[in-house]
């Protein structure tokens, strides 16, 4: 911005030029206010959109409401009712099996990746765009079939394993690797957080760097003093973003299982489940109870990573 | 007009490798190339794989591991294309409906709301900001009961007007965002200038700003059309009728109903639903990088 104004010393002066300009600029606030809302006319609509659903929603979730008759007010019972379903108490450990074993992995090979590249090599960009593709395509249905195939019984995967020797498993059958399988896939779309950390790393400075190494300081103290605090920020962008959304999951556990969450519910994500409970069985009182449930997951673990990110990040200012 | 293209050049300057960040000797270069090629054809084998399969013979496609077809057969294509209900296309154009009006909704209601965030003065202002960028984090599966309900009260169900509606009511806040800090960095003096030329707010966001934001308003453009086009979640919940399927629910139609004996085909029929991806990608790949790199969007 800076040097946008010093560019046009001349336009802006002209345009400072005290005075002339008072009266007009009290018109123009006027105008403004008026003018600001007509601008925001769509989306206060879609606020109400919003607002209005995401009580109704809270009122839904404590009743027993079933899409054909008058919703009973029922206190409690969903949420007791939760705590005592196995098959949700097994969709919050698929979720959260998926989230805390995937979402580091990919965060460590997104910023691992994009520190080589940052290294200045050629073809950057060609490397970059490789590396994000499969972000843009990993929800994609085409591509969680294909995944069902990979690691099919008679797929390239155990393929591959069978060229080393190894007897592979039945991956998608198998409930005690069918999760791992989407793990994998959720892995495979590390681009998105790369291209994020890449950003970031070029805003380190060079000399900070360059300092270090005259003061003798190893890669491993440079990247534990520099460019870990530095880039700290990003990393918890990238944290909070990645939970949130992984938490969210629900084509991967739909289209691997073909709908049903299997083998013995070891893809049941919880979205997966809310969609069941919701949409195939009516029970719609319980699907806002859960989705209430989730809404407060995602906010105590967000709320967990700010109170930690005092002692963690960095900010600059 | 130097003065207007100043804000994409800084841009687009973030984009260039720093020269003189090139480190380490020849032989520690040619070593990471090797590792990043070698990661990268790692994670590129399985759509090169999956494109190669789309033209084998059902019998061929497993336990070859190899990429180049030993028999081409394009008759995959063929078989998938008739295969469900309706021909493919039909299914295409379905997807082209919903993805062409979200992208229209997006574009015009995120830069009528951002243009008002990023510009005026008006009471509440910083309110409603907060309140827009609450809804970023709002998990969408919390408003899904009363939506459904609110639709099928109106008698939306099997239309796509749940799909395309929501869209042109700026409920997107990532576009908003993404659009605010774009705005934000266009000169303010162009505003004025446009006001003094006798401009109102609504001319000179037609006639100025939109006009400039023309790299902003195509990435969201490509990322709506990314994501719309693999959105499976809207569809599967209220599209019921199969002439209506778009293309991701078409293909599940395809494992569901031929998927476990016609592989050839269902692979085919997955390049080309991922076809117009790539090619976007491709294409606007500058847009797609610089507005993650900004806004940290998926």
């Amino acid at each position: 911005m800076s040097v946008l104004t010093k560019q046009a010393p001349g336009a802006a002066a002209t345009l400072a030029a005290p005075g002339r300009r008072k009266p007009k600029r009290g018109l123009s606030r006027r105008t403004n206010q008026r003018s600001g809302y007509l601008f925001l006319l769509p989306w206060f609509i879609g606020m109400l959109f919003t607002i209005i659903p995401f009580f109704a929603s809270l009122y839904l979730a404590f009743t027993d409401y079933n899409l054909f008759t008058e919703p009973n007010f029922v206190g409690l019972a969903n949420f007791q009712a939760m705590f005592e379903d196995p098959r949700l108490l097994q969709s919050l450990k698929v979720t959260f099996i998926y989230t805390f074993v995937s979402v580091p992995i990919s965060l460590a090979i997104a910023l691992l990746v994009a520190m080589v590249l940052n290294r200045g090599l050629s073809g950057l960009s060609i490397y970059r765009s490789v590396y994000y593709l499969p972000s843009l395509l990993g929800g994609s249905v085409a591509i969680v079939m294909l995944w069902r195939y990979i690691f099919g019984n008679e797929g390239i995967v155990n393929g591959f394993l069978g060229l080393l020797g190894i007897q592979g498993p039945a991956w998608v059958t198998d409930p005690e690797f069918a999760l791992s399988t989407l793990i994998v896939l959720n892995v495979w779309t590390f681009g998105s957080p790369m291209v994020i950390f890449l950003a970031g790393l070029r805003q380190v400075p060079a000399m900070y760097y360059e300092a270090a190494s005259i003061d003798g300081a190893s890669k491993w103290r440079q990247f534990r003093n520099i460019t870990l605090p530095l880039i700290s920020p990003i990393i918890f962008f990238n944290l909070i973003m990645q939970l949130i959304g992984s938490f969210q999951t629900f084509t991967q556990g739909y289209v691997m299982s073909g709908g049903t969450g299997g083998p013995a519910d070891s893809t049941l994500f919880y979205n997966l489940y809310l969609y069941q409970k919701g949409f195939t069985e009516f029970e719609m009182g319980y699907a806002s109870a859960m989705a209430w449930l989730l809404l407060m997951i995602i906010a105590i673990f967000t709320a967990i990573n700010f109170i930690a990110s005092k002692f963690w990040v960095f900010y600059d200012n | 007009m130097a003065l207007l293209e100043l804000p994409t050049k800084n841009k687009q300057k973030k984009d260039v490798a720093p020269e003189d960040a090139l480190t380490g000797t020849p032989g520690t270069r040619f070593s990471r190339h090797l590792i990043l090629c070698l990661v990268g054809l790692v994670m590129l084998y399985p759509l090169l794989w999956l494109i190669s399969s789309s033209f084998k013979p059902s019998n061929d496609i497993f336990r070859q591991l190899g990429l180049w077809p030993d028999n081409w057969d394009f008759s995959n294509y063929e078989q998938g294309w008739t295969a469900l209900n309706q021909p493919f296309h039909v299914y295409l154009i379905n997807s082209l409906i919903v993805v062409v009006f979200s992208i229209i909704g997006n574009i015009f209601s995120c830069a009528l709301a951002a243009y008002a965030f990023a510009r005026m003065e008006f009471t509440g202002r910083k309110l409603f900001f907060a309140l827009m960028l609450g809804t970023l984090m709002l998990p969408g599966h919390v408003l899904l009961v009363p939506q459904y309900i609110i639709f099928s009260q109106l008698g939306w169900l099997d239309t796509y007007l749940p799909l395309i509606v929501p869209n042109f009511m700026a409920t997107n806040a990532f576009f908003i965002f993404l659009m605010v800090q774009f705005m934000k960095a266009l000169p303010k003096e162009l505003d004025d200038a446009a006001q003094i030329d006798g401009c109102g707010p609504f001319r000179t966001f037609l006639r100025v700003i939109m006009p400039l934001c023309v790299p902003a308003m195509a990435t969201t453009a490509i990322f709506t059309f990314i994501s719309t086009w693999n959105e499976f979640f809207g569809p599967l919940l209220y599209i019921q009728n199969q002439d209506l399927y778009t293309v991701p629910l078409a293909l599940r139609a395809f494992m569901d109903s031929e998927g476990q004996s016609m592989w050839g085909p269902m692979f085919a029929m997955s390049v080309v639903s991922i076809a117009p991806i790539i090619g976007f990608f491709i294409a606007g790949q500058k847009y797609l990088i610089n507005g993650i790199a900004t806004t940290g969007l998926k």
